[in-house]
């Protein structure tokens, strides 16, 4: 397997967690503490923890420091070849309902 | 309106969902009418012929794709075919015995249809297979459209 096709395993692997894809849709709007992105979950902080820490590993997220604070941050390249690798996949699709939109649209006119 | 899709990571499903400005008897006629369905399914540029064509539950398909550089068959039968509900096998000849089985439900939004779409892939190889080479077909589709921008 290549370096790419592991760096994406483990980054779709690290998506594979609701809770951590609702991290990464919070992360999406702007940088967070840990205890910010804590907040909405009712599960412990230790826990919101370790799901950040699975992130950073799978390359998604970075942490910064800022005085006291060390917000975490998307990884936006990181991001978008996973977006990339599946919405190839996903335009292909698209293209094909955009005929089918077409062909509905003839019909209304039949009627 | 664009098309969701969902395969997630070591699991053998694609699921699709995408909103049509018809009602579903409408979208129903367009995936069921022989001479419509040629109108739009299938890669971009390609001419499509159907062999056999018979939707309704019990019934079968057969057809081809084809451009200058090849043809592709894909058969299947159908399971049930309703108002609300199309399920299906698909197989491309290509890759003989990776039958998929296919759902489509038809979600009546008054007036506007919204469609969901399971295929469950014989396991999570052949699935991730699929979504490669509609990258490559994506890929090349993209490279006949710089051919015409530079044409």
């Amino acid at each position: 397997m290549s370096l790419e096709e592991e760096g994406l395993d483990r980054a779709f692997t690290a998506l594979g967690d609701p809770v951590r894809r609702a991290l990464v849709a919070r992360l999406s709007r702007g940088e967070a503490t840990v205890n910010e992105l804590a907040e909405p979950f009712e599960i412990t902080k230790q826990a919101i923890s370790r799901h950040i820490q699975v992130l950073e590993q799978a390359g998604l997220i970075t942490r910064s420091r800022d005085g006291q604070r060390r917000p975490c941050h998307l990884v936006p390249a990181a991001l978008e070849a996973l977006t990339g690798w599946i919405d190839t996949y996903r335009l292909a699709t698209e293209r094909t309902y955009r005929r089918l939109d077409a062909v509905l649209e003839t019909l209304e006119e039949e009627q | 309106m664009s098309t969701t899709i969902t395969a997630q990571p070591g699991t053998p499903f694609i699921e699709i969902t995408r909103e049509f400005a018809a009602s579903p008897d409408k979208v129903l006629r367009a995936h069921t009418d022989p001479e419509l369905v040629v109108r739009w399914l299938g890669p971009r540029g390609m001419e499509m012929e159907l062999l056999e064509f018979d939707a309704r539950s019990g019934g079968g398909y057969h057809y081809v794709h084809r451009d200058d550089r090849g043809e592709y068959r894909f058969r299947g039968v159908y399971h049930t075919v309703s108002a609300d509900r199309i399920i299906q096998t698909f197989e491309f000849e290509g890759a003989p015995g990776e039958v998929c089985l296919e759902s489509m439900t038809l979600i009546d939004l008054g007036g506007r249809t919204r469609i969901e779409g399971r295929s469950v892939f014989p396991s999570v190889e052949a699935r991730d297979a699929a979504v490669a080479s509609g990258m490559e077909n994506g890929i090349t589709q993209s490279y006949e459209r710089l051919d015409e921008v530079l044409a």
